[in-house]
């Protein structure tokens, strides 16, 4: 257990590393960091003098390891753009993207598993046919789509909402809601999978034979058998609502890491971008790692092997 | 991960029934305003974007103010000029003006803001805002005199603008970082909070001094946030979360006018379109490089057409390289008709019968350029077309590296010709042209402070550029306006909308 979760570790570094050389390559490439920087009104000697200030004069290789060295040591130096410490700037941004994440992976499982279960326990029934329905739609429905539909009706409309921004809790719902709908579709088809798999065990058959409760077979039994590979998918999951939350963010102007990500590609801020990814390739580490540990909870078998 | 959503949320909103009247705003004093992008710093030395050239008319205050009706430069912090030669100039400094934070305003702040700007290891941005005087002297304590590097006749123009004045005590202490958080200022707006990028209040500054040509602010509130998708922009419009938006898109301004509940105004701002060709042959020995072709282009393309179909709003059709309002602009150049006919014989002359193929690059308005690409098709020209981000488009252009292009400017919001023309056709890395006789008229234009000899020069270059078809202008950029109808905001060309004039109906 040990060996093996040091080697996912490892394998989960390497690729960290390789993403990071990836993006700063082609961030570097696409563009002179020195004119996005400058930005169009600026001339020849603004430019010039961004070019010798920050390095970029310098070859891309020498750019990249001086990074990483810095990285290493805990400076993911100075956003350009902002002209501020770029760990400062992720951890300011940062808890409302937590927030956001949280909220809407409790959203999606809550919405998700009970679903699955239901849609499980009788299948090609009324419930399940919903459950089909209600993923279908997560999957086919574009979040943009779905979170202007949503600003329209319970924003402009109703008036029930408000339309954007992060002041109150009120502003967390419909992110919530776009961003967690559009992770629920997996992890409810996963659970019912799951389930219909382990409920046509033997040992389901004996559970119930020896008159057990029919809750007992299921939540004690079924489910934390069939929940295992839903733990893994959630924390994928969880991972990508961190990384992946810029359209959400955009769309309700909520400035946390995802619109932070998106507004530094587009302006070249390569420290504050590099730095975004190694924070979100961290996330995925280390969401992974404890997903291995409470699968390790659920099933002694992994603990033992 | 990003995706495409431009979907036109009018066109929903619309369609499920839109609930009317705004909730904020004249109730409670606060125009509620949204900007689409961040701003790396409120600091107005500190950032290039248009957004904080609206804050810093709001929050500061410039030595003159030119009057964005008449164009003509107004005392404000300075009660007058004069030059003494051409390379200096005098200001007698208001006196009883205070900053938001109660230091007085005197010499000294302007001795100090003047040579920190002058200073190129303080890294004001941009450099060239800042870099064409020498220093600043006290000459008592409410004069000053501004010694210049060379003649530089579009100085009043930056000095009723970009250059604002600082208080000297707190910025020498506080610097920049602590300017973008606690911006102090003698304009009609004091900012009362900073979320960096996010949002700022401001309220109206009670103390404003009333020998300012900007004149009092009458609302009370200011709230700035930032909202990055436009869509959102006009849902919170439509739920009363914000009464103030611009850039809307032309479709879109199109369905909120016609829905009725908002004010939606359009103005022409000071940005052209323009297409620039390899006259001199610094890229290749292309067809650019023949007169002829460079007009066959220039009569191929139907601006009215375009401006009229996608351009929209107060757009006007430019003939010359620069926005009429600007100093030194004349219109009484040679121009190109929409003639494709004329278009295909001038191209037959050249050689080129059957037309030919050429690569054409663009950073913006893609439609507009497929547009014009549809108008070369038309006489036989065939694009090999590259659509770059701005950074890879001046990249490119500026290393030599396109025959033809199709690019924008916005002259920085400068109303002198000195801020385009010069910018592109005096030798620079964006001239492709490199005539000597240009040049020579534009220097001329550039360095004399002599108010005819400089419209001479400049009417000698542009009517050349013309003539020759070193570039083409094409047409003015526009900006549309929304807002509730309980404000009354007056845009300018200028595109600094100026919050200061707008009132409460």
């Amino acid at each position: 257990m040990l060996y093996y979760s040091l080697k996912r570790f490892a394998l989960a570094l390497l690729v960290a590393l390789t993403v990071s050389l990836i993006s700063f390559s082609l961030l570097y490439i696409s563009s002179d960091p020195a004119i996005a920087m400058a930005g169009e009104t600026a001339t020849d000697a603004d430019i010039e003098a961004i070019r010798q200030l920050y390095g970029f004069d310098r070859p891309i290789l020498v750019q990249y390891f001086d990074w990483l060295q810095r990285a290493l040591a805990g400076d993911l130096g100075q956003s350009y753009y902002f002209r501020t410490n770029v760990s400062a700037l992720i951890a300011e941004r940062l808890p409302t993207t937590m927030t956001l994440g949280v909220t809407a992976i409790l959203f999606a499982i809550t919405l998700a598993v009970p679903l699955g279960v239901a849609a499980a326990i009788r299948p090609n029934s009324l419930i399940d046919r919903i459950a089909l329905f209600l993923s279908v739609m997560g999957q086919a429905l574009p979040s943009f789509w779905f979170a202007l539909m949503l600003i329209v009706l319970l924003s402009v409309n109703l008036r029930l909402l408000p339309t954007s921004g992060s002041d109150t809790w009120l502003h967390l719902v419909m992110p919530t809601v776009v961003l967690g709908y559009y992770a629920a579709p997996a992890i409810m088809r996963l659970t019912r999978t799951g389930m219909l798999e382990v409920l046509s065990t033997d040992y389901i058959r004996t559970a119930r034979a020896k008159g057990l409760r029919p809750p007992v077979v299921l939540f004690k039994h079924a489910l934390r058998n069939a929940i295992i590979p839903v733990v893994s998918l959630a924390a994928v999951q969880f991972g990508f609502m961190l990384g992946g939350s810029i359209v959400v963010e955009t769309i309700f102007a909520l400035h946390g890491a995802g619109f932070l990500a998106w507004e530094s590609i587009t302006r070249n801020d390569l420290p504050t971008v590099q730095g975004l990814i190694l924070v979100f390739s961290l996330f995925y580490i280390v969401l992974t790692f404890f997903a291995d540990l409470i699968n390790a909870w659920l099933d002694p078998r992994i603990r033992i092997n | 991960m990003k995706r495409s959503y431009k979907m036109p949320l009018v066109t929903v909103a619309l369609a499920v029934g839109l609930s009317s009247g705004a909730y904020a705003g004249k109730s409670d004093d606060t125009l509620n305003i949204a900007f689409d992008r961040e701003l790396e710093s409120i600091d107005n030395y500190y950032n290039t974007a248009r957004e904080g050239i609206v804050i810093s008319r709001m929050v500061w205050d410039g030595l003159l103010y030119r009057d964005p009706k008449t164009n003509e430069y107004l005392p404000n912090l300075a009660t007058s000029f004069k030059w003494v030669d051409s390379t200096t100039l005098q200001f007698d400094l208001r006196q009883g003006v205070k900053f938001h934070n109660g230091e007085p305003f005197d010499a000294d702040d302007v001795v100090f803001t003047l040579n920190y700007l002058a200073d190129p290891a303080n890294g004001a941005k941009p450099q060239n805002n800042v870099n064409w005087w020498k220093n600043a002297e006290k000459l008592g304590d409410y004069k000053v005199q501004l010694n210049l590097k060379t003649e530089f006749p579009a100085a009043l123009e930056f000095l009723s603008g970009p250059i604002v004045m600082y208080p000297n005590e707190y910025y020498s202490k506080a610097g920049p970082e602590g300017m973008a958080l606690k911006p102090v200022g003698t304009g009609p707006y004091q900012v009362t909070s900073v979320e960096p990028g996010k949002r700022y209040r401001m309220k109206k500054y009670d103390g404003y001094h009333a020998g300012s040509p900007k004149g009092k602010a009458s609302i009370g509130n200011i709230v700035i946030r930032t909202i990055a998708e436009s869509n959102t922009q006009l849902a919170e419009l439509f739920s009363g979360g914000i009464d103030w938006i611009w850039k809307v898109k032309p479709d879109q301004a199109e369905r909120i006018k016609a829905q009725g509940q908002f004010t939606v105004k359009n103005s022409s701002t000071m940005r052209i379109g323009y297409l620039n060709f390899d006259a001199s042959g610094r890229h290749s020995k292309n067809p650019m490089n023949d007169v002829r072709v460079r007009r066959a282009i220039a009569h191929a393309i139907d601006r009215e057409g375009i401006v009229k179909a996608l351009v929209k709003g107060e757009s006007i059709v430019v003939d010359s390289l620069c926005f009429p309002s600007q100093f030194g602009c004349t219109s009484d150049v040679p121009k190109y008709d929409y003639n494709p006919e004329k278009a295909k014989k001038l191209l037959a002359e050249a050689g080129y019968p059957n037309g030919f193929e050429t690569p054409f690059l663009a950073y913006r308005n893609r439609d507009y350029a497929e547009a014009m690409i549809s108008n070369l098709n038309a006489v036989g020209i065939t694009t090999k077309f590259e659509y770059l981000k701005y950074a890879a488009f001046r990249d490119k252009v500026q290393d030599g590296a396109s025959p033809f292009n199709f690019g924008t400017w916005g002259s920085y919001s400068i109303n002198d010709v000195s801020a385009i023309t010069s910018h592109f056709q005096k030798g620079t890395k964006d001239d492709y042209a490199r005539d000597p006789e240009v040049i020579k008229q534009l220097e001329i234009g550039d360095t004399s402070v002599d108010a005819q000899v400089r419209k001479d020069a400049y009417k000698a270059a542009l009517t050349r550029i013309a003539d020759q078809a070193y570039m083409f202008p094409l047409w003015s950029y526009n900006t549309n306006y929304a807002f509730t109808k309980d404000v009354d905001f007056t845009p300018t060309p200028d595109e600094i909308p100026r919050f200061f004039t707008a009132t409460w109906k």
